[in-house]
Parts: structure tokens; C-alpha cells; sequence
């Protein structure tokens, strides 16, 4: 495996599997992630999985690069990639025009006619490469071929919480208001990151996805529903 | 039912609630946040008797002014040529800890030596902690008081309605603010996707603090930082102190707000015990880069934190009066400079 340990000061470490967004790269990082997770070398603090890489962070009172390296080296020669349980998640997504705001854009684009990108994003088992950006930002891919659209020229300033975007090879998310340079194509009534939440973040780096239409109605309904906390978002686990 | 409060006459110019940091979420996207300078912070709560995980103002280039709204309260101000002023004229330096009676109203001014203070308050702040920490991280609304900056009209809740009896305390000999040590860097994780000219003028140019600085990060101007090809990554975690560059070239130092991931690479990032003195800079300073291996940054890191440890040893308590003397500290000089700046 071609595996390379990137410097980050004296309080964090990078594990480099490779630098594309792919399945088998993420899969070699959230390996190693749950590996660490389960048994935490002496003063390894946290952990950040992202599309190619694990961040570890470490308290260099306690440890140190050197001595890492060579736990984590152990680590890998011993785990072994046996398939691992996934949670699934249906995520009820609106694709109505008030929240889709770029779809006629994304259309026009890729040439797709409004139903037929509705049909396509909502129609793929995601998998859940990292969260960042935000709290509870979620990266998911990959997105059919047909839907991959280079980032808005012109970010927005503010896109609003709950929208679901699309650039690249990738869907995502917004959990909070923030401004941002993706498509929007649909917005969804559930709350993805709450503090008060056991855990916070509703998706983790590793779930699968899939996006379920609903009608502007159904929106409503849900997001009340969830702003009283009385709609329980269900999720299965299944073999990856 | 509040103990106790701070009622916010002047909010200063970002005034929030800041401890340790909110650790171990990262991985769901939540920045660590926290004080920018760990070392004032931990530092002004020995001297106001509390913890070292107790939650604290920072202060951040214009302080507030606060009046007190319990019967007494004690604070202790942390960071280089910071004073508190109060309304009567009198002036209490930075690390000493100080009792305030209600009504007492007091502005917290910053010295030239460091943008950022902190001030402590004995028994600590009562806000509710959000995944474990006070932090205020205000882009997503959480911790601090109501997840944002202070506002005029505001009470910071106390713990406490009344200050404990006993002696005040000082510091002897305070931390050197470092303005004008070299920042010393660890390369990497993305040096390779610089030009060799870039590294050295890294390492060789100095820098200055351009306006665009906030807990988030800071842009420095200076020479730009060339990329050997793209300067797209697929997006990695971020740890503070990175000094992320993108396509302006313009590097940017990121900061305790800095998000969890981004896709510019990384040159290089600041070694942990000299984040602080990063901090203490404001818009304009100078700035100039040293390259040390992990191994020594490992080893600064612990040599940091004894160097604290002896720091915080040190901490005296005060005659026997259970006020300050400021009497003494004005014979002492230990003020002077600070009411000559005025």
C-alpha cells in the first residue's frame, strides 16, 4: 500500500492512502479510523477521517511522531479488510422549485430535463466520505456522471440551511446557513447537526444515503414535526 | 437562578467566552475553538483561583466595559500591558487578581504588546456547555453566550454572587509577550506542492498582518507563495497553526475557528507553543518564519509547558489585605507604563 506519513506540526499527524476521492482509498482510511477508535495508542486524542486521509491529533507530553508512526505501521499489518456494517439512512429531500433554485441552471448545463436530474440524484446509494466544512457537513458520492458540474461561478453569500447541493462528483448538505459555491437542487426538512443530540451530527463519515422525494407538503409537515422533536429519522444497517 | 453578573456596558470589539477548546468532534465537523492565546488563559484563571478548564473573556483588540452586577466579584486580567480602568481612575495591571464591588464599572484595555487578553472570573462563567466546552464558535451559533460576540446590554452570568474571602494573587515575573521571536514552523503536509522559491521565502521574507484577521484565521501579506502546479487538493484535515496558501499565493495562518477540512495546501504549520505568540499580533505587525523538525517542535511543545507549569508555580499571593494594594503597585511602578500610554 502506498502510505505516506505528511508532517503537521507537533500536535497532529497526516496518513496519506492517496490523493483521489475514490471508494477504496475511503474505505483504507475509516478502516484504520474504527482500528485507532477501538484502541487509541497512548495519547492519540482525536481522529479526522477525510476523503484520503486520517488525521491524528496527539499530545506530544504523552507521545510522540515517532512513536505513532510506528504504532499505526503495527496497526495496519494487522487489521484485516473484512466487510464491515454500514448504516443507511433515507433522507427525505424537496425538490420543488422555492428550494431548488439552481436547478433550471444544472438543466440547462447538463442538457438533463428538471425530472430526469430529480430522478438521477435521487436514485444512488451515497456513501458518506467525511464531514467538514461546517458542523455536521456531510461529502457525499458519488454522483451519476451526467449530474458532475464544476462549482457555481459565483458562490452565494448565503445559501440556506437544509439545502441539498451538488458540484463535482459530489452531494452535499448545508446544516447551517453559510455561504457557499455548490448547485442548489432541493432542500431537506431534517435537522443534520444538533448539540443536544447523542451523537450531534446525524450522518458520521462511512453511512450510505439515499434521497427520497417528497412534496412541498410532506417538507412542511416534517419540519414541524422535527422542530417539536417528534420525527424520528429511521436508519437500517447493511453490509457494505 | 443567576448568582451573579457582568452587565455589558461596551461589548469591545469581539468579546466572547472562550476555555480550553471543544475537543473530539472534529470528525463531525466541529472546529475545536477555544482561547487563541492558551497561555494568558490558563494563566488568568490560577490567578483568579479557578481551574484550568474554566471559561474566560477574551478580549480581542478593544475591550469592553462591564459593570459589575453581584455584590462582589473577583477577576484577574491576563495578557502583556492589558490594565483594567475603572470608572474613579484607578488602574489595575494585568496578572493580578482584583475584588470589584457592585456598581463598580471597569473598561479592559489591551497593551501594545499583545491584541489579546483574558479575563477571568473567580468560580467562572455560568453558560451551559455545548459538547463539552464554553467556547463560543459564533459561524454555527454554539457555546459563549447565546453562541455570539458580547453585546451592549447583555449580564454575563457568574457562578458565583460573591467572591471568596482570602488574598489576592499575582504573577512575579509574567510570560515575555514574544513580539518579535521568529514564528517557528514545522513544513508540511503540502510543502511538496510548493516551488523551492516559495519555501524559501517562507522561511527568509517577513510578513505582516494584513486587516483580514479574525479568530478564524489570518491572511499575511508579504512575497506570494508560488505552487508547483495546481493549487487543488482533495480536501484534507486542517490543524491549527496551518499556513494554508491558495491560488493568490497569499498565505493564510489558520486560527482556533479554522474549519475542520479544506482543499488549499498547506505549507507548513506553526509549531503549538508558539501559537500564542501568534495570536498576541494585530493588523500590521511583522511576522518572520523558522523552520524546526517535529522532533524539536515536539520537544518546544514540552519545553512550553513546563515553562508554564514553573509560571503558574509562581503565582504569590498579596500582602494581607484581601484587596489589592495599589498603593504598592503604583510605588512599585509596576503601572506607570501603562498610565503613560494613556
Amino acid at each position: 500500500m502506498n502510505l505516506r506519513f505528511l508532517s503537521v506540526g507537533d500536535r497532529a499527524l497526516t496518513i496519506e492512502f492517496g490523493d483521489t476521492i475514490d471508494r477504496r482509498l475511503s474505505r483504507e482510511v475509516l478502516r484504520l479510523d474504527r482500528a485507532i477508535r477501538a484502541a487509541p495508542p497512548p495519547g492519540v486524542t482525536e481522529t479526522v477521517p477525510t476523503f484520503r486521509s486520517l488525521m491524528l491529533h496527539y499530545d506530544p507530553s504523552t507521545t510522540s511522531r515517532a512513536e505513532l508512526e510506528r504504532a499505526i505501521t503495527r496497526l495496519i499489518d494487522r487489521s484485516e479488510d473484512h466487510p464491515l456494517a454500514v448504516r443507511l439512512w433515507r433522507i427525505p429531500v424537496c425538490y420543488a422549485d422555492e428550494f431548488a433554485p439552481d436547478l433550471a441552471a444544472v438543466a440547462q448545463a447538463s442538457g438533463l430535463t428538471a425530472a430526469r436530474i430529480i430522478h438521477l440524484h435521487s436514485s444512488m446509494r451515497y456513501h458518506v466520505y467525511m464531514l467538514g466544512f461546517l458542523p455536521g457537513f456531510p461529502y457525499l458520492g458519488d454522483l451519476p456522471r451526467e449530474l458532475a458540474l464544476p462549482r457555481r461561478a459565483d458562490p452565494r453569500l448565503r445559501v440556506p440551511a437544509g439545502s441539498i447541493a451538488i458540484a463535482t462528483t459530489l452531494t452535499a448538505i448545508y446544516p447551517y446557513a453559510s455561504p457557499g459555491g455548490w448547485h442548489l437542487i432541493g432542500a431537506t426538512p431534517i435537522r443534520f447537526f444538533d448539540p443536544a443530540r447523542e451523537p450531534p451530527s446525524l450522518l458520521a463519515a462511512g453511512d450510505a444515503v439515499i434521497f427520497e422525494p417528497i412534496d412541498a407538503g410532506a417538507f412542511s409537515e416534517i419540519r414541524h414535526a422535527s422542530e417539536r422533536n417528534g420525527y424520528a429519522i429511521e436508519s437500517e444497517l447493511i453490509s457494505a | 437562578m443567576i448568582a451573579g453578573g457582568l452587565k455589558v456596558r461596551r461589548p469591545g470589539l469581539h468579546t466572547t467566552v472562550q476555555d480550553l477548546g471543544r475537543l473530539g468532534f472534529q470528525a463531525l465537523g466541529v472546529p475545536v475553538s477555544g482561547a487563541l492565546d492558551t497561555t494568558a488563559l490558563r494563566l488568568g484563571n490560577a490567578l483568579a483561583g479557578n481551574p484550568a478548564t474554566a471559561a474566560a473573556l477574551e478580549i480581542l483588540a478593544s475591550g469592553p466595559t462591564l459593570e459589575v452586577a453581584a455584590d462582589t466579584v473577583r477577576v484577574a486580567l491576563a495578557g502583556a500591558g492589558a490594565s483594567l480602568e475603572l470608572a474613579d481612575a484607578r488602574v489595575v495591571p494585568s496578572w493580578h487578581s482584583v475584588k470589584f464591588a457592585r456598581g463598580d464599572v471597569f473598561e479592559i484595555r489591551v497593551g501594545r504588546e499583545s491584541i489579546c487578553a483574558y479575563l477571568a472570573i473567580e468560580g467562572g462563567i455560568a453558560v451551559p456547555l455545548v459538547l463539552g466546552s464554553a467556547s463560543a464558535y459564533t459561524r454555527a451559533a454554539l457555546g459563549g453566550l447565546h453562541g455570539r460576540a458580547l453585546q451592549r446590554g447583555d449580564v454575563l452570568p457568574l457562578t458565583l454572587a460573591v467572591a471568596s474571602e482570602g488574598k489576592e494573587r499575582r504573577l512575579p515575573s509574567p510570560p515575555p509577550a514574544g513580539c518579535d521571536r521568529p514564528i517557528r514552523v514545522v513544513l508540511g503536509p503540502q510543502h511538496e506542492c510548493f516551488t523551492d522559491a516559495a519555501i524559501a521565502a517562507l522561511l527568509d521574507a517577513e510578513f505582516r498582518i494584513s486587516k483580514n484577521a479574525d479568530r478564524m484565521g489570518m491572511r499575511l501579506d508579504g512575497p506570494p507563495l508560488r505552487h508547483r502546479a495546481g493549487w487543488d487538493i482533495v480536501s484534507d484535515a486542517i490543524a491549527t497553526g496551518a499556513i494554508q496558501v491558495p491560488g493568490s499565493g497569499q498565505p493564510i495562518l489558520l486560527l482556533a475557528d479554522h474549519q475542520t477540512t479544506g482543499g488549499y495546501p498547506k505549507i507548513a504549520t506553526v509549531v503549538s507553543a508558539d501559537l500564542p505568540l501568534v495570536a498576541r499580533r494585530r493588523t500590521g505587525d511583522a511576522i518572520r518564519f523558522a523552520a524546526v523538525t517535529v522532533e524539536e517542535a515536539e520537544h518546544l511543545a514540552r519545553e512550553a509547558e513546563a515553562c508554564l507549569l514553573k509560571q503558574l508555580g509562581s503565582i504569590a499571593l498579596v500582602g494581607c489585605a484581601s484587596d489589592i494594594d495599589l498603593t504598592a503597585l503604583y510605588a512599585n511602578n509596576l503601572i506607570s507604563g501603562v498610565v503613560t500610554a494613556k
